[in-house]
């Protein structure tokens, strides 16, 4: 008892009434010091954290209070030469889910699949998002929808907590298809983008960055500054009110050289040909047009492309995702040959000098056919150009060497590696000696020669390389293609070539057309203009004995993908060149005359001169084909839900559908991959040259 | 004597108009609470405050022999009432602190904090003026606080029975016993804190460490102690103007109109309206003490002081709470927080020290104490 021993050792005082009093008075002095001393303490202990640190909780309760949203800038818009928009930005609305905040996630999706109308995948895709999404971070629920949609969403909001409908933009692309590989598409940033540059900015719903083409190397341009939204919320979330918005800044407009209406006739000309259109302007080398079609719709991939569309494009043999104007690489054929004409008259060799071609030559083991198989007798430089001769240039080529052939084609752009704003492009191959024996350990033979002057064998090219080809032969100058219009550059050098050989080259590229040649289907439909150009065939696979023997003898007997690709390269006018083109068809093999190169590349540049008459042709022959690209892409998407659904339901398949599914057995090639275009590997011997 | 007619000059009008302008204030921050709204809480409480005060006033005529006749009765009652909602709380599982009368839920506990004052009083008054510093002394007030204390603790309500002990020792100091037995024993409780500590239920636990450091779960339970805080502290000086507060209109601050209703008065009227309102409770605290000094009797004046001081245990745990100094113990803050069972307990108090005020006056003339 401690109490109890600390009393009993206390000495007793004498306890009275007065005393206690007393001790009372103290005590309850003390009691009220106390209860004073503790009200100073509190409003010490207030004015501590309401003067001294009212900053610290001011920027808290504002933090509470204020609910900070990025805006997403709106993109730059691409504009083409004369100011026409070629990407721009439409209004759209969209919905989000914030994870979060969602209270009961099943019950929250299915209600938005219904007010959304969204497909099961779809459904599937939100619920997995949301499943992996952590705190804030917004899972997309659907883009693009109606404003009835955005509004059935808005009045519900009170029972969907975590739903975050919103206004935004979404990229649009006027011209359709027709610009997919040019510009590109939009897309939201990936993980791996995110991991490059970890921007706040780039996991804001409605963010979309560059993810091809022109897009993705002028993003940094495009992109503009986010805007901010400031709203006040409760703890629950719950939007009271809006307070001041800092509007996005968008992002600058980049002014390209293409003229909208040229490229959107290029690939509307391509008609339903695997093919690319590239115009060159012949004063500085601007791209006026470079079409490479079939494409996708920029427009639906920058949505977010369904499952479905991306399994047809990819089992498509026109190969719509593939940029072939720059990852397309083809043998040149015949094109080459006034490259090569440039070479010999360089060499010396007079153009008047004449050969006996006799249809056919032996080069070491191996007999070279002209294309006309009852040859063209004596030939001149000029005509050999004009009706194509093979034997002239095996002939020719043989006096001078391939070096300096070699020479030449790199001066006008062969296998050159150009300055341009795209994440990639394929370059080809000049082949010469020296590159033989470096790749293959092998000596160069004369056949090696033969063939590279015909434009087949090792030598590869694109078709933007082509176009600067006919560019460089017009002007004599080393013209380098540019996208960025009113670009400063340096005058391009010469090609080295006198401006006395250039005008026998030029007068013979116009024969092609005009003379009687093999380009007749490129003379030009507007009065008073010349087309000058050249035609090519380049083979994939030649035609064997044994096919020739049942009666195969042209492309048109066989498989798409074995079937010749159709050049053309030109100029226009041919006396004073303004504009160049470079067309090819992959396995055209120069079966339909309005479908082949040298008149799509005709009438291509026909319309710089006369747009509405070129226009009438195009719409004519469109009619023919089932429209234009974005109804026959329509049709092709109907037609290819129609097969799935059929192989679904394990309906046996119709002969069509049988065919369609041997394409799909093909592996699906990615966009962006370099898949090598490249013919089968040169076959010295029976290699043909063709108009 | 003045010319005022003594019924008037007796009449406590100072202290009621005191208590009228907390109230009033108190009235004002539960309107702003409610969204600049007289529903659903400033009308009540306003209603509430006139009824209340009118029992207190009725209170002050009741001749204060009747109270030192009551105070053992009144504590076996409210004890036995302890007990009632202890067995039922048994049945029903969990916390249970109230007995259901039909009409109105009654919470004894809340009845305890004014009547272990009154009944420590009495057994101070009743002891021999010799028997102080004896052991007798001490053992039965003990009991008299312990029994009920514990009870309510194991309701649990850390925050009530921390009061009915604060009551019940104060009166102890101020019947007398020896400052040593204080001091000592508030080295032993300090010495046993830690074990006391361990045999806390998990959630008070974590109140407890989450007052050391709000910080460290601010969405968590540290969540009221941290957005209490925030809304004192973006106060300011002047506070953000009546009805401008964010932390209470956009729900940030939980209990905004119930505990931590001072914190909702801060952002709104900052440390002004802070120094205002612990002035005002400072005036009320010194009114009762100076009651307590001119009290004709021993019982009395340890009745005034007591019950004084229970009203002022309420103000400061409530503000240290609010203010981050002392764990969230679910004390309210005397007529400003919205609820009528501690305006009832707080207004018994005030009639009681009143009616010992108006036996004071009247005695004045004639004993001459101290």
């Amino acid at each position: 008892m401690k109490f109890g021993f600390s009393f009993r050792r206390s000495p007793r005082k004498l306890i009275t009434e007065a005393a206690q009093s007393y001790t009372f008075q103290r005590r309850a002095f003390i009691v009220g010091g106390l209860q004073v001393g503790m009200g100073a303490l509190l409003i010490g202990r207030m004015a501590w954290i309401s003067v001294a640190e009212n900053e610290k909780y001011q920027l808290l309760s504002e933090s509470n209070r204020v609910n900070l949203t990025l805006i997403p800038p709106r993109r730059g818009w691409l504009i083409d030469r004369n100011g026409k928009p070629l990407a721009n930005n439409r209004t759209d609305f969209r919905v989000d889910l914030i994870p979060q905040r969602v209270k009961e996630p099943e019950a929250t999706i299915a209600t938005l699949a219904k007010l959304l109308l969204l497909e099961p995948d779809e459904v599937a895709r939100i619920r997995e998002d949301l499943n992996k999404a952590a705190g804030f971070q917004p899972v997309p629920v659907a883009e693009n929808i109606t404003y009835d949609q955005f509004a059935a969403i808005s009045v519900r909001l009170p029972d969907l907590p975590g739903v975050a409908p919103s206004q935004g933009f979404s990229r649009h692309y006027p011209a359709g298809a027709t610009v997919g590989h040019l510009l590109g598409y939009v897309g939201t940033a990936s993980a791996k983008d995110y991991e490059k540059n970890p921007d706040p900015l780039l996991i804001v719903p409605g963010f979309k960055l560059g993810k091809d083409g022109l897009e993705k190397s002028f993003d940094r341009q495009l992109t503009g500054k986010p805007g901010a939204k400031r709203v006040e919320v409760t703890a629950r979330g719950k939007i009271v009110r809006e307070l001041t918005t800092r509007p996005d800044t968008p992002g600058n407009s980049v002014r390209l050289t293409i003229d909208a209406g040229l490229q959107e006739y290029a690939g509307r000309r391509l008609a339903t040909q695997s093919g690319s259109v590239v115009v060159l302007d012949c004063s500085n080398g601007d791209v006026l047009a470079m079409a490479s079609m079939p494409s996708y719709d920029p427009n639906s991939f920058s949505d977010g492309i369904s499952h479905l569309e991306w399994e047809m494009l990819s089992q498509d043999d026109h190969v719509p995702l593939r940029n072939k104007t720059l990852q397309g690489l083809y043998p040149p054929g015949s094109t080459v040959k006034p490259m090569v004409a440039l070479a010999l008259l360089e060499a010396g060799i007079s153009p008047s000098d004449t050969i006996g071609c006799g249809g056919a030559m032996r080069v070491g083991n191996g007999l070279f056919h002209c294309h006309k198989r009852r040859g063209h007798g004596s030939v001149n430089m000029r005509t050999a150009i004009a009706q194509s001769c093979d034997i002239y240039f095996y002939q020719m080529a043989q006096r001078i060497g391939m070096n300096r052939i070699a020479s030449m084609a790199r001066r006008v752009g062969m296998g050159q590696k150009f300055d341009i704003p795209f994440p990639s492009q394929s370059y080809g191959t000049v082949p010469d000696p020296a590159w033989k024996l470096r790749k293959y350990g092998e000596e160069w033979q004369v056949y090696d020669t033969v063939n590279a002057t015909i434009g087949q064998g090792y030598m590869l090219i694109n078709p933007l390389q082509m176009a600067v080809m006919a560019a460089r032969l017009a002007t004599g100058r080393q013209l380098i293609p540019n996208f960025i219009h009113g670009a400063r550059r340096p005058d391009p050098a010469s090609v080295g070539a006198s401006e006395e050989h250039l005008v026998i080259i030029r007068d013979a590229m116009n024969a092609v057309v005009n003379g009687g040649g093999t380009g007749g289907a490129a003379r030009s439909s507007i009065p008073g203009i010349q087309v000058a150009g050249k035609t090519g065939t380049a083979q994939v696979r030649r035609i064997t004995m044994s096919e020739r023997a049942g009666g195969v003898r042209g492309s048109s007997s066989l498989a798409f993908k074995l079937r010749d690709h159709a050049l053309f390269q030109g100029f226009v006018p041919f006396d004073n060149p303004r504009y160049a083109v470079a067309c090819i068809i992959e396995h055209g093999g120069h079966m339909i005359r309005n479908e082949d190169a040298p008149m799509i590349a005709s009438d291509t540049l026909s319309f710089l001169f006369d747009p509405t008459k070129a226009m009438e042709k195009l719409t004519t022959l469109e009619e023919g084909w089932g429209g234009t690209p974005a109804v026959r892409m329509e049709k092709q998407m109907a037609a290819f839900k129609l097969a799935k659904a059929i192989e679904a339901g394990a309906v046996p398949p119709l002969a069509e559908n049988a065919a369609q599914a041997t394409n799909a057995a093909e592996p699906a090639p990615a966009p962006p991959a370099e898949e090598d275009d490249a013919p089968p590997p040169p076959t010295p011997g029976n290699t043909a040259g063709a108009p | 004597m003045s010319i005022i007619p003594p019924p008037l000059s007796d009449f406590p009008w100072r202290v009621l108009a005191l208590l009228a302008a907390i109230a009033l204030f108190g009235t004002l921050v539960l309107y702003s609470a409610a969204g600049g709204s007289i529903t659903p809480w400033a009308i009540n409480q306003c209603v509430r405050f006139c009824v209340f005060a009118a029992m207190a006033l009725t209170l002050s005529r009741v001749r204060v022999e009747l109270f030192a006749a009551l105070a053992f009765p009144a504590y076996a009652a409210v004890l036995i009432a302890l007990v009632v909602v202890e067995l039922i709380g048994g049945v029903a599982g969990g916390s249970q602190r109230w007995i259901n009368l039909g009409f109105m839920q009654l919470q004894p506990s809340e009845f305890m904090k004014p009547v272990i004052v009154v009944t420590v009083a009495r057994f101070y008054a009743l002891l021999p003026v010799g028997d102080i510093r004896r052991w007798n002394a001490i053992w039965p007030a003990l009991l008299l606080i312990g029994v009920p204390a514990a009870l309510v603790l194991v309701q649990p309500d850390l925050g009530t029975a921390t009061m009915i002990v604060a009551g019940g020792v104060t009166v102890m100091f101020l019947a007398g016993l020896p400052l040593r037995l204080f001091i000592g024993s508030g080295l032993a409780v300090a010495a046993l804190v830690p074990i006391a500590f361990s045999s806390l239920h998990d959630y008070q636990k974590k109140r407890v460490l989450i007052f050391l450091d709000p910080e460290s779960d601010p969405l968590g339970a540290g969540y009221h102690i941290s957005q209490s805080k925030i809304a004192i502290g973006s106060g300011g000086l002047t506070g953000k103007g009546f009805l401008r507060g964010t932390q209470s209109h956009l729900d940030y601050l939980p209990e905004g109109h119930t505990d931590f209703v001072f914190a909702t008065m801060a952002e709104e009227w900052g440390l002004l309206g802070g120094c205002l309102m612990i002035g005002g409770f400072v005036l009320l605290f010194r009114w009762g003490m100076r009651v307590a000094e001119r009290a004709p009797d021993k019982f009395l004046r340890l009745v005034a002081a007591g019950l004084t001081t229970t009203i002022f245990f309420y103000v400061a745990i409530n503000l240290m709470m609010v203010m981050g100094m002392a764990p969230v113990v679910g004390i309210p803050l005397p007529f400003m927080s919205y609820g009528g069972s501690s305006m009832l307990t707080v207004m018994l108090c005030v009639g009681i020290i009143m009616a010992i005020d108006r036996t004071a006056k009247r005695s004045a003339g004639s004993r001459n104490w101290g």
